[in-house]
């Protein structure tokens, strides 16, 4: 039976890039001995109260202009209730019935090339509240260590509605997310660190019948993870159901060791948080006046600046969408264009699409850590879009240039005389050569082998040291042939 | 000079007819007679308090002092102060030493340069209106040791009471300052919520503790939280406003002024001497030139039910942190996780903690939210809505602070319903969020006090004192003392 919908909710934990705690004023920073940035708040210690860091407030008011959401004037923060030993008050202080950021959406591209379709994902709702500490197992001697200094750090969680329908589209929405909130500048994305971690809601249902129920897959740290943990849930239910057994609700962890989702906890000993009012906060009121102010700091967001690449430079909408993957990656493509012109962003694109990303993804960096700079590329282009250089040599010089042993195209080309021969004797006597020294693929073209061809084109390209217009050449030789 | 009111003894130093240190050496020399009999005190530190004396000398010597310099206060001992043991009456913090200052600590003691005698007894977590759930022990009213001081700032009372104390720190949630100063005959003010910082007063229900003082007279009152009061940063209640002098209108003549009388304050609620007393109270007034209206506040029978449904809620939530984890009492023995919790709360909780704990958990729980705890704010709104109608009508509300006078150790433990109603006429101010204060209005006839609540409207606080202080300049109910104290 392949009739199964997969149906995906996620939940996301983006920590948020604020200096200090959601409620105390000790240090966020990352790493640091254990229990040196907790504050008596921190600690809840007895008589200790929160105060609301307003920065908090300015990422979750940015956050929900980014994504098209109603930024609620008044939203009030409760108190969850439950004992852990990280949990140091006893409950987490966090947004409930009424959330900072209500409704938004976010428009994703599902699959590659110019095949990909445009996905509107709807978001729920983002709300406030603080992280817990942690607790550390090893070291101990069979005790429990327990570290605060990660605890009130500020959280904006971001649920989605259940619109994602495979793994692939779970993984489009939280890669476009996690470039967002790094592009609007309220997390560094970093989730190593877990500044951005994924809970899944994974279920599964035959079309036209009601939803399944659904599982809750937990703290997913990497791309990687959430793809494998919500295809081995999806295929586990749909075995199950096959099997003619029942899915219950539960929290279940993965396990990227053995690839598998395992229960936590079921529905039963689900925890009643005993939601209320915190007394210690008033309602946070957010005025319109302040909306503005943040709605003036967001720098333009992807979604505008991929109409514009595609309406200022001509690009199609999936080089336009990838080019906006990620802020860097959009500035670099754009410093590029200034340089080489508007006029040749489509090569500017393809070459930063193209091979720039090839040589980032086989160094495993990232475009901040080019060592082709923005406009050494744009120098490259220049030259390969004004016929100077070949495409061939173009690659040769931005290995150069990756490599350091260039300063620019330009200098390379003078140095190295690399300036593509485009006058067409000179060409035609490699060509002439060519034919002369390779009878044999001469005759084989004759015989209607098209590979041969190639081959002769090769033989001229090698003669010319590759700087040849490969254009002229193939003309020449068409020439040649037919009338000879 | 033990006996001395706070503006004599600001004077006395300031003219160093006496010295801080030799101030605070009377105090201690009594108390260490006198409190073994009370149990008013649960720390006392020598060597803080001199040290603390000797500073405020410094600042009498060099001319940095302040009205308040040098006057030693008890600290109710929900109020953390750095390097004293802060215990809120509890097994679970009897080992807690804080390594913070509340904000009241702060401003009294670093900032006027009040000196702490100590950390005064009072019911454990501020729950009880006795001071009789204090793990340290009950503690016994000066005016008739075998009954209790009132609570939950119990130890406060009798400390000042006893003269034990100048004058003491207290916190009210539904009348834990107004009614032990009327069952050990003092001046007690819970002023408006909001004005005084609750940083670093340990949370008993957040949305209606607020600090306060005891002392002999209105006019002590207002020395103190002129001190104690302002906006606090650390406090996202706390409520941004111009400091104030609360003695500025005590010398304002009471002609003219309308004093509301709740029909529902004067049914069946009260015993009879108490309400002849504070009748009596009324009629002084008339003849100091107050006009007395009748008002109502129609809801104010829901006050104690809609007050047992919010102030358990928050405190459930509230003491969670005390878990034994990182601080306070953990259990010596216990297997594994959820048992070490089980243990070092059911063993570290008094009885009427883990009540109210149980309940706040109950009327929170998945189901029953909406039936109690919203219907409670419901409540708490409409209590409110009938003192904004009622101050439409009037200045200040009077009524009587406590049903009785003080009742004898051990009476009321076993009933908490009745225990909860000795807050009967106090509580409704707490949910309102108002200023309230109490005085002593007269004497029942075995000899105990009898208070008159007086309830201002928001921030009416100098206007309360004032009404308070015309009183005691015209009678003196506030000056008489215990035999053998």
């Amino acid at each position: 039976m392949n009739s199964w919908e997969i149906v995906i909710g996620l939940e996301t934990h983006v920590q948020l890039a604020t200096k200090s705690k959601i409620f105390s004023g000790a240090s966020t920073a990352f790493g640091a001995a254990a229990n040196t940035q907790a504050s008596p708040v921190d600690l809840a210690l007895p008589g200790v109260l929160p105060v609301l860091n307003k920065g908090a407030v300015e990422c979750a008011i940015r956050f929900g202009l980014a994504i098209g959401a109603k930024v609620a004037e008044k939203s009030v923060f409760a108190r969850k209730n439950y004992f852990y030993p990280d949990l140091p008050k006893g409950y987490q202080i966090s947004q409930f019935e009424l959330p900072i950021v209500q409704g938004g959406h976010l428009d994703i591209l599902i699959g590659q090339g110019e095949k990909s379709v445009e996905k509107r994902v709807c978001l729920t709702r983002a709300h406030l509240e603080e992280d817990a500490g942690k607790s550390l197992h090893e070291d101990f001697h069979g005790k429990t260590g327990i570290d605060l200094n990660r605890a009130g750090t500020p959280l904006l969680e971001i649920v989605s509605e259940p619109d994602m329908r495979s793994a692939e589209e779970a993984v489009a929405y939280a890669k476009a997310l996690h470039a967002l909130v790094r592009w609007i500048g309220i997390c560094d994305g970093n989730m190593q660190e877990g500044s951005f971690r994924c809970d899944a809601n994974v279920s599964v249902h035959q079309p036209g019948t009601p939803l399944g129920t659904r599982r809750e897959i937990k703290n997913l740290n990497s791309f990687r993870f959430l793809k494998e943990a919500i295809e081995y849930e999806a295929r586990w239910q749909i075995e199950t159901l096959t099997d003619g057994g029942k899915i219950e609700q539960a929290t279940v962890l993965f396990d990227p060791a053995t690839g598998e989702t395992r229960a936590m906890r079921s529905k039963e000993d689900a925890h009643d948080y005993r939601y209320f009012p915190d007394p210690d906060l008033l309602p946070l009121v957010v005025s319109a006046d302040w909306i503005e102010r943040e709605r003036d700091k967001l720098p333009e967001l992807p979604s505008a600046k991929r109409q514009r690449f595609i309406r200022d430079y001509g690009l199609s909408a999936y080089d336009a969408a990838t080019l906006t993957a990620t802020l860097e990656m959009a500035d670099y493509f754009e410093a590029t264009v200034r340089v080489a012109g508007s006029a040749h962003a489509k090569l500017c694109a393809n070459w930063v699409m193209v091979d720039l990303a090839a040589r980032l993804n086989r160094e495993n960096r990232e475009i901040l850590d080019a060592t082709v700079s923005a406009a050494q590329l744009g120098g490259l282009v220049l030259r390969i879009a004004d016929g100077t250089l070949s495409n061939a040599i173009g690659k040769k010089v931005f290995e150069a240039l990756w490599l350091g042993e260039a300063t620019s195209a330009d200098e390379m080309i003078e140095a190295q005389g690399l300036r593509q021969i485009t006058d067409a004797g000179a060409i035609e006597k490699l060509v002439d050569e060519a034919l002369a020294a390779n009878p044999a693929s001469v005759a084989e073209y004759r015989a209607g082998k098209e590979k041969a061809f190639n081959a002769l084109v090769g033989q001229v390209m090698k003669a010319a040291k590759g700087k040849a217009n490969p254009q002229q050449i193939t003309e020449l030789l068409r020439q040649k042939l037919t009338a000879g | 000079m033990i006996y001395s009111n706070l503006k004599t003894l600001s004077r006395a130093l300031k003219e160093k007819q006496i010295s801080s240190v030799e101030l605070a050496r009377l105090f201690l020399d009594r108390m260490a007679r006198v409190n073994p009999e009370l149990n008013a005190f649960i720390t006392v530190d020598e060597e803080k308090t001199y040290a603390a004396a000797k500073t405020a000398d410094a600042r009498l010597a060099d001319g940095t002092a302040g009205l308040l310099t040098g006057i030693p206060l008890a600290q109710k001992d929900i109020f953390c102060a750095e390097g004293w043991k802060t215990t809120c009456g509890s097994k679970m913090l009897a080992n807690f030493i804080s390594p913070y200052d509340a904000a009241v600590v702060t401003k009294l003691e670093q900032e006027a340069g009040m000196v702490s005698l100590g950390k005064a007894n009072m019911d454990e977590f501020a729950m009880g209106s006795s001071n009789e759930t204090s793990f340290f022990g009950a503690v016994k009213n000066p005016w008739d040791t075998t009954c209790v001081p009132g609570g939950s700032s119990g130890g406060s009372a009798a400390a000042v009471a006893a003269y034990l104390a100048p004058v003491a720190t207290g916190t009210d949630t539904g009348g834990s300052i107004r009614q032990p100063a009327a069952f050990c005959g003092l001046s007690g003010i819970k002023p408006t919520y909001g004005v005084v910082s609750r940083y670093g007063m340990i949370a008993f229900a957040s949305s209606l503790d607020q600090g306060g003082v005891l002392a002999h007279s209105a006019e002590d009152c207002a020395y103190v939280l002129s001190a104690m009061a302002g906006f606090d940063a650390r406090d996202s209640t706390s409520l941004q406003r111009p400091q104030e002098d609360y003695r500025s209108r005590l010398e304002e003549p009471l002609r003219g002024l309308k004093i509301g009388l709740p029909k529902e304050f004067f049914g069946a609620g009260a015993n009879s001497e108490v309400m002849a007393a504070v009748l009596a109270a009324v009629e002084a007034y008339k003849r100091l030139g107050a006009n007395v209206v009748e008002v109502a506040l129609p809801n104010s029978h829901l006050s104690v039910p809609a007050y047992y449904v919010i102030a358990p809620a928050e405190a459930s939530s509230n003491l969670s942190r005390f878990d034994g984890v990182r601080y306070g009492y953990r259990a010596a023995e216990y297997d594994d996780l959820n048992d070490m919790y089980r243990k070092s709360r059911a063993q570290g909780f008094g009885a009427e903690v883990k009540r109210r704990i149980l309940i706040g958990t109950y009327v929170l729980s998945h189901g029953y939210y909406d039936a109690y705890y919203l219907q409670a704010q419901r409540v708490r709104r409409l209590i409110a809505d009938d003192f904004r109608a009622a101050f439409g009508q009037c200045d200040v509300i009077l009524g009587p602070t406590s049903p009785t006078t003080a009742f004898k150790l051990g009476e009321k433990s076993a009933d908490p319903v009745a225990m909860y109603l000795s807050d009967i006429y106090t509580i409704a101010v707490n949910l309102a969020g108002l200023p309230g204060l109490s005085i002593p209005c007269g004497f029942d006839e075995r000899g105990l006090p009898i208070g008159l609540q007086l309830i201002g409207n928001y921030f009416d606080e100098a206007r309360l004192l004032s009404v308070a202080h015309q009183y005691q300049q015209a009678t003196d109910w506030h000056s008489r003392r215990p035999q053998g104290f």
